[in-house]
């Protein structure tokens, strides 16, 4: 039997400005990145974001129109899948029906002529905790079960870069969480770099070190969870991961490493760092100003004016209260007219403030932010709704 | 089963095929398509074109029986069509064929709805069943049929006994005797594709049916029914079209008063050796199939037929 | 068909003729599924019987029973030979229609080329289009170009209207395999020929195999076509319908119903060994 002659490779992985198109449609646009050598890298975005695609093309699996693909120093952009140092668990998992666990994870050592094969095996079942169950077939495992050796059976090869294509998809929300953890203990473990393609933010969030999120064949913003999630570039991200209150704003004047913006409700400052970068804030450009709910403390209006004012704040009026046990999700209408959301933490016992209670929102100004205004203030909102449960 | 799903797949082929992933493969297709298409256009296309050019043969003056030569004489069809020897059988064929496909309809559908839904364990062997009568010879089943029908056979017997039938009467040879061989010797045709539809419809869309107020009839009407069209589709057409063409039914069950169109093609054959009236009978035929075909398919809203 | 054992709730029996039209409301079905075997079956129980009659030459009314007809199948003259020729024209059909076909089916689905509709086209015209007409066509071409009739022409003839059957068979159980297994395997270090014959060629197997099955039987029990085409070549139905004018041995009965539980078995067999496979 002829080995599988497979290129040695080990470094980053690095993207250039790749691009590829169906015909017309074009599914990844001038796509640019860089995966640090063992670090746990998410693609997050909603179906038909170009991510899978983008995985593809590092597998091998589609060629891309443009643009090229790097393990450290070696090119592999057209190589053939069965050249690359890249494995990949598949969505559906893609186990092989008429072998057994056994064969399905030797499958791949077996082919490039690895000796000791069998040692090999029963270390990746022994890693994935399933050596009891070598000899059966897929189809008497369950879901969790399958998903653990369709990634042992890609880990056994120590591919330089393993790629997961939304491989918790079909598990239910108990197992998935479960194998959140398990995953991230796997790579951990074993060293190697992952990349995950995910349109579940949740997830993105739980395992990897950095993220990015793509929309419309192109990243719109990439870096650490937190990063993201504190300092939204553009709507789109600050409504998919989480939910975020935007509303447009004015601004007024600079003072000194503050900007201060206006709108119907009053005024704001908010530190120069907060907005995002390639905003205008020269005085009367419109920008946008985006809050997250749980940033936001709600209390009595007759109380707040009493206290001193700490940072920044609007005045309404409770349009809805839903106690959700740790939190309570209030929507307040602001004198000006902006509908927000507040999460409240439940610290207090004397329970929620009714509907129709006169309140004042405040919270402090760097834990706002600042965005383009040129842009749809749902966009991204529906489908982050949709999916992150 | 993979041969009816497979059936009911030629007339629903909806999937889009995987994006090709290799670009030096681009001739692939075509070496694998080459031998059996080859085949194809040799020995299916190419004798058509034959048959139709012999359709416009007239017979070579003073030649023997059997010669003709091209004179592109398309009156062969204007002469053919309006002679009542010619066309009385041909819509024969078509009442006949109709009947049979909607009888098989009636029969088949109950019981592939029964296989699919109702059957449990038993559904291998029933399937198996429908499909065992295949392997005795469609030849000796049908000449079967004319012995159970029969003046002294046990059905006429037992519709004496009833008074259904006189004491001379009989079922055989009569047109009924004739559509019930062609309902009989095509119902495995109509039930199969209809049981692949069905068993691809999900039982939870019943229930959830039921769920939603249907009563049992208005769930099957509303939910069963519509999705396994494909099928329906599949088996009439696979039941009407050889139904449409078959002259053994008719010549084994039926007398010169029953006889169909391919009765006449193959007689004028084999025994008066007269091949462009063949050819023009063959074409009609043809054509009047595709064009009803056509406009059945149109009319139930099938997806596109290929 | 065993009833439905539903439960009767023990507090209210409803009355027995309410009982009794629910039976038959829940068991409709299987009655009318159970007179239309019956309908299915006659023929073959018919044929099965009269194999036993100890009829002589033509076996058209019972005279008594006898178990010479299965003692001697090969007694009366030409019979056997007819099926062996039936049998060794199934043979090479089915070798060669499923090889042809096979391949179209792979095309198909698993290639994206200009002309794919054409192509679905073509092969689906073969199936509408009626025996008579595919059969006095394919002689006319044979007359034309002078080819003499026998065997040759009738295993062409079969192959040619076996092929577009073969063809969607294959395809069926070919669409229904994940794509992403082929790419698991390419991504696992198999080139393209590696995960055909390791991953591909295993999983469409029974596909395959239930469609030379079906050509054999297409092929086994064509008439109208054969008979265009056969010359003085004669298969087991041409020799049924030729007989029939005189008489049909009692042997030709026993034949076919000795094919009929011969395929049984076959696909009960296979049947079996596929789920031992899969529980296995």
């Amino acid at each position: 039997m002829a080995k599988a002659d497979v290129t040695q490779a080990e470094g980053d992985l690095h993207l250039e400005r790749l691009t590829k198109q169906f015909g017309d449609f074009v599914a990844v646009h001038d796509l640019s990145l860089v995966v640090p050598q063992g670090s746990f890298f998410a693609l997050l975005g909603p179906s038909g974001c170009g991510k899978t695609t983008t995985l593809r093309m590092v597998a091998g699996l589609e060629d891309p129109t443009a643009g090229t693909i790097r393990i450290g120093d070696t090119e592999i952009t057209h190589q053939k899948p069965y050249r690359r140092p890249v494995n990949t668990v598949f969505q559906n998992y893609a186990l092989f029906p008429h072998m057994t666990i056994y064969d399905n994870v030797a499958f791949g050592l077996k082919r490039r002529g690895v000796k000791d094969v069998n040692k090999q095996v029963n270390d990746a079942l022994t890693l994935i905790q399933l050596s009891e169950v070598a000899q059966r077939k897929p189809a008497q495992l369950s879901g969790g079960q399958q998903q653990r050796v369709a990634l042992a059976r890609a880990i056994v090869n120590r591919p330089a870069v393993l790629l997961l294509d939304e491989p918790l998809g079909a598990l239910d929300l108990k197992l998935r969480r479960q194998m959140q953890l398990e995953l991230k203990r796997i790579q951990t473990e074993v060293g190697l770099t992952f990349i995950h393609v995910t349109h579940d933010q949740e997830e993105a969030m739980t395992m990897a070190d950095s993220v990015a999120v793509m929309n419309n064949g192109i990243i719109e913003q990439l870096g650490p969870p937190t990063e993201l999630y504190e300092s939204p570039h553009t709507v789109f991200v600050a409504n998919f991961l989480g939910q975020s209150n935007l509303f447009p704003a004015t601004v007024q004047e600079t003072d000194g490493e503050e900007i201060i913006l206006e709108d119907p409700d009053g005024k704001f400052r908010m530190p120069k760092e907060r907005v995002a970068s390639g905003v205008n804030t020269s005085g009367g450009s419109n920008v946008l100003v985006g809050v997250r709910p749980e940033k936001i403390t709600i209390g009595p209006r007759s109380e707040a004016a009493a206290a001193p004012i700490d940072g920044n704040y609007v005045d309404g009026v409770v349009e809805s209260a839903s106690f959700l046990g740790v939190s309570t999700q209030y929507q307040v209408r602001t004198e000006g007219g902006e509908q927000i959301d507040v999460f409240a933490q439940n610290l207090d016992v004397h329970g929620l403030l009714p509907h129709g209670s006169h309140v004042r929102l405040t919270w402090q100004p760097h834990h706002g932010f600042v965005l383009a205004p040129d842009q749809d203030i749902r966009a991204s909102a529906d489908v982050s709704a949709g999916v992150s449960g | 089963m993979a041969i009816a799903q497979a059936i009911g797949d030629t007339i629903e082929d909806q999937r889009t095929p995987p994006p090709d992933p290799k670009k030096r493969g681009r001739f692939t297709p075509y070496l694998l398509l080459l031998p059996g298409m080859l085949w194809l256009a040799i020995f299916f296309a190419v004798p058509l074109v034959f048959l139709f050019s012999t359709s416009l043969q007239t017979p070579v003056a003073g030649g023997e029986v059997g010669e003709f030569e091209q004179t592109f004489n398309f009156g062969n069809y204007v002469d053919t069509l309006t002679d009542e020897y010619y066309y009385v059988p041909l819509f024969r064929s078509f009442i006949y064929s109709g009947i049979a496909t909607i009888l098989a309809l009636l029969i088949g559908y109950p019981l592939a709805y029964m296989i699919a839904f109702k059957s449990g364990r038993w559904r291998n062997l029933l399937l198996v069943m429908v499909i065992a009568p295949f392997f005795v010879s469609f030849l000796l089943r049908t000449i079967a049929w004319r012995q159970i029908l029969a003046d002294e056979g046990v059905v006429v017997g037992a519709l004496r006994v009833v008074g259904l039938v006189g004491e001379t009467g009989g079922i055989y040879p009569s047109a009924l005797a004739v559509i019930t061989g062609l309902t009989y010797n095509f119902l495995p045709f109509m039930t199969l594709p209809i049981y692949a539809s069905l068993e691809r419809v999900d039982p939870r869309l019943i229930e959830a049916g039921s769920d939603l107020y249907a009563k049992p009839f208005t769930g099957f009407r509303k939910i069963t029914w519509p999705l396994s069209m494909p099928g329906v589709v599949a088996g009439t057409l696979l039941t009407f079209i050889p139904a449409a063409g078959d002259y053994v039914n008719a010549e084994l069950l039926g007398t010169g008063k029953n006889s169909m169109i391919g009765n006449r093609i193959q007689y004028e054959f084999f025994n008066v050796r007269d091949y462009p009236t063949m050819a023009v009978l063959s074409f009609v035929l043809m054509a009047c199939i595709f064009v009803m075909v056509l406009v059945y398919v149109r009319r139930v809203g099938s997806k596109d037929l290929v | 068909m065993s009833p439905a054992n539903t439960p009767v709730p023990v507090a209210s029996k409803p009355p027995t003729t309410v009982r009794f039209r629910n039976w038959i409301g829940n068991n409709l079905l299987r009655i009318y599924a159970v007179l239309a075997f019956i309908y299915l079956l006659l023929p073959v129980m018919y044929t099965f019987v009269f194999s036993f009659n100890d009829s002589g030459k033509s076996n058209l009314t019972w005279v008594g029973f006898t178990w010479n007809n299965w003692a001697n199948p090969c007694a009366a003259p030409d019979v056997c030979q007819s099926v062996i020729n039936s049998i060794s024209v199934g043979l090479v059909v089915t070798l060669a229609a499923t090889l042809l076909g096979t391949l179209i089916a792979f095309a198909l689905v698993r290639h994206r080329f200009r002309g794919r509709t054409t192509t679905n086209l073509l092969i689906f015209l073969p199936m509408a289009t009626p025996e008579v007409v595919l059969g006095s066509s394919l002689l006319t071409l044979f007359l034309n170009i002078l080819v003499p009739l026998g065997f040759w022409t009738v295993v062409i003839a079969h192959i040619m209207f076996c092929i577009s059957f073969v063809v969607v068979t294959v395809k069926a159980r070919l669409s229904s395999l994940d794509a992403n297994i082929e790419q698991a395997a390419m991504d696992l270090y198999a080139s393209e020929w590696q995960a055909f014959r390791r991953i591909t060629l295993p999983l469409v197997a029974p596909g395959i195999a239930a469609a030379g099955l079906l050509a054999f039987s297409l092929s086994f029990d064509d008439f109208i076509i054969t008979n265009f085409n056969s010359g003085q070549f004669t298969t087991f139905p041409k020799f049924i319908y030729v007989a029939d004018k005189r008489g049909i041995p009692a042997q030709a009965y026993v034949i076919a119903s000795a094919m009929f539980f011969i395929a049984l078995a076959i696909v009960l067999i296979g049947q079996f060994a596929g789920r031992r496979r899969k529980e296995g």
